[in-house]
């Protein structure tokens, strides 16, 4: 009898310890472990480079606040649009009217890619490894943000693989070079800026075309954009020259897709290049309507901006 | 009572996290939204027992970490968000919180969280940034999450102290 009812009482002592336990301390054992499994997860990302073992995971999880993202996106944007219908005195047909516009820039700017590609491969005369190079554009719109605490600056777009999306492919929009996917679901699309500190982009100076590359300076500022640093350090980049990306049609960026200008030149002793400061062509506070640029006759889910301006 | 529990804590994450990569990028200060995911796990921090409130930390910090416009090196947020609520948790009296120690509460688990998250940032050369850049980043994030406090925390605390009665009922 004496043995169970101190079996008894040890047990009650060791439930009120463990409440006393949880309510007071939180358990460090939990921490650690926790603290322990963040570090993993880590370690397992640095390390895995390009292919980490995180893809996967980062690819479920879009799938499923993919369709979150751009539901709540479209449900917000009526809200967010309020002050431009003050503007506009309310009209939805002003709206409709924006959207072709920028719709009519955006075919505008697939011509003008094509035509600067046209002009830089006379220029570099690469006519052998020539294909047709002749690209679509996908619309698409912008849906979520990166904050700056993660201190990265991509977005999500509303556009991923059923519309034929696919990573490494550019992002314009109406003004010039937006950046590139960096990995899609079936119906979004992340989108690294140029504006990212870790966003490198090789492009070229419209008037001399010396080749450099454009590195973001991590800044949604327009003004502090980006840096251009020229391969050759003999050539002094020409303020208010234009910057096109130098690119290729296999890699990230296409060539001939307008970057910036130059806005300030600076040339350091120590390194062996000159820098430039580079203001981008597009406004990265207001992004909104963006093209992904697909290969011409690339099956989509949407209408699809042709090269020559047509829509399918 | 518990799956429950679990379930509203899931909601609100994901709530969280898709109003702050919605909506609140339209009133950004340079780009700087207020962390609602860190707010959340300091709700569940000051309201249920600590174990719990770590365990949702992590969570919300991986789902940070995994969801489209995230770039960063998976696992940052969620130590950031671990600690956070870690401290949140020991700041805790077994009585309710007057509104001055939640407001006070959420800074500092703000300025820890985001703190961190950029310190790991550094250490790992993530994307390399400048110190004066950070110290920018996370005072105006202390100061937007200060800002929410009042609309969030208190229906927040009171959805997780009514799905945890043994806590409420102290």
């Amino acid at each position: 009898m004496g043995a169970f009812g101190g079996h008894e009482g040890r047990e009650r002592r060791w439930t009120g310890l463990d409440r006393l336990e949880s309510r007071n301390r939180p358990p460090r054992s939990l921490l650690v472990a926790l603290v322990l499994a963040s570090v993993t997860l880590i370690t397992l990302d640095v390390s895995g480079g390009g292919s980490s073992p995180i893809e996967p995971a980062r690819r479920v999880v879009g799938e499923a606040f993919g369709p979150a993202e751009a539901g709540v996106a479209a449900a917000v944007r009526p809200f967010t649009a309020v002050p431009t219908w003050f503007r506009s005195k309310g009209d939805l047909a002003d709206q409709v009217r924006d959207l072709e516009a920028s719709n009519a820039e955006l075919k505008g700017q697939v011509e003008l890619a094509g035509f600067d590609r046209n002009r830089l491969e006379q220029y570099d005369g690469l006519t052998t490894a020539a294909e047709d190079l002749g690209s679509a554009l996908v619309p698409a719109r912008v849906v979520a943000l990166g904050s700056r605490q993660s201190q990265s600056f991509t977005v999500t777009i509303d556009a991923g693989s059923e519309a034929g999306v696919g990573p490494d492919m550019t992002v314009v929009n109406n003004d010039g070079l937006v950046g590139r996917v960096l990995r899609v679901t079936r119906s979004t699309a992340t989108v690294l800026l140029v504006i990212d500190p870790d966003s490198t982009v090789g492009g070229r100076v419209g008037s001399s075309m010396e080749i450099g590359f454009v590195t973001g300076s991590g800044s949604l500022d327009q003004k502090s954009g980006l840096d251009l640093r020229l391969v050759d350090d003999a050539s002094v980049p020409a303020r208010d020259d234009t910057v096109v990306t130098w690119g290729s049609a296999t890699g990230p960026y296409a060539p001939g897709v307008p970057i910036g200008t130059i806005t300030e030149v600076y040339s350091s002793l120590r390194e062996a290049s000159q820098r430039a400061v580079v203001k981008p062509f597009v406004d990265f506070s207001a992004l909104d309507v963006v093209g992904v640029m697909v290969p011409s006759g690339s099956r989509s889910d949407r209408a699809v901006i042709e090269a020559d301006g047509s829509l399918r | 009572m518990k799956g429950l529990r679990l379930l509203m804590a899931f909601v609100a994450v994901v709530v969280a996290l898709v109003v702050q990569v919605t909506l609140f990028p339209h009133v950004a200060w340079h780009g700087i939204v207020p962390n609602l995911c860190l707010l959340v796990v300091v709700a569940a921090a000051l309201t249920v027992e600590a174990p719990f409130a770590l365990v949702l930390g992590f969570a919300a910090g991986l789902t940070l970490d995994l969801a489209p416009p995230a770039d960063h090196v998976a696992g940052r947020w969620a130590l950031a968000l671990t600690i956070a609520a870690f401290l949140a948790a020991r700041v805790r009296q077994d009585q309710k919180p007057t509104a001055l120690a939640v407001v006070g509460t959420v800074a500092a688990a703000s300025f820890v969280g985001t703190s961190l998250f950029a310190l790991s940032g550094v250490l790992l050369q993530d994307p390399d940034m400048s110190v004066a850049g950070l110290l920018e980043v996370v005072l105006v994030a202390v100061v937007w999450d200060v800002l929410l406090t009042p609309f969030v925390l208190p229906p927040l605390m009171k959805l997780f102290a009514r799905f945890s009665p043994q806590w409420a009922a102290s």
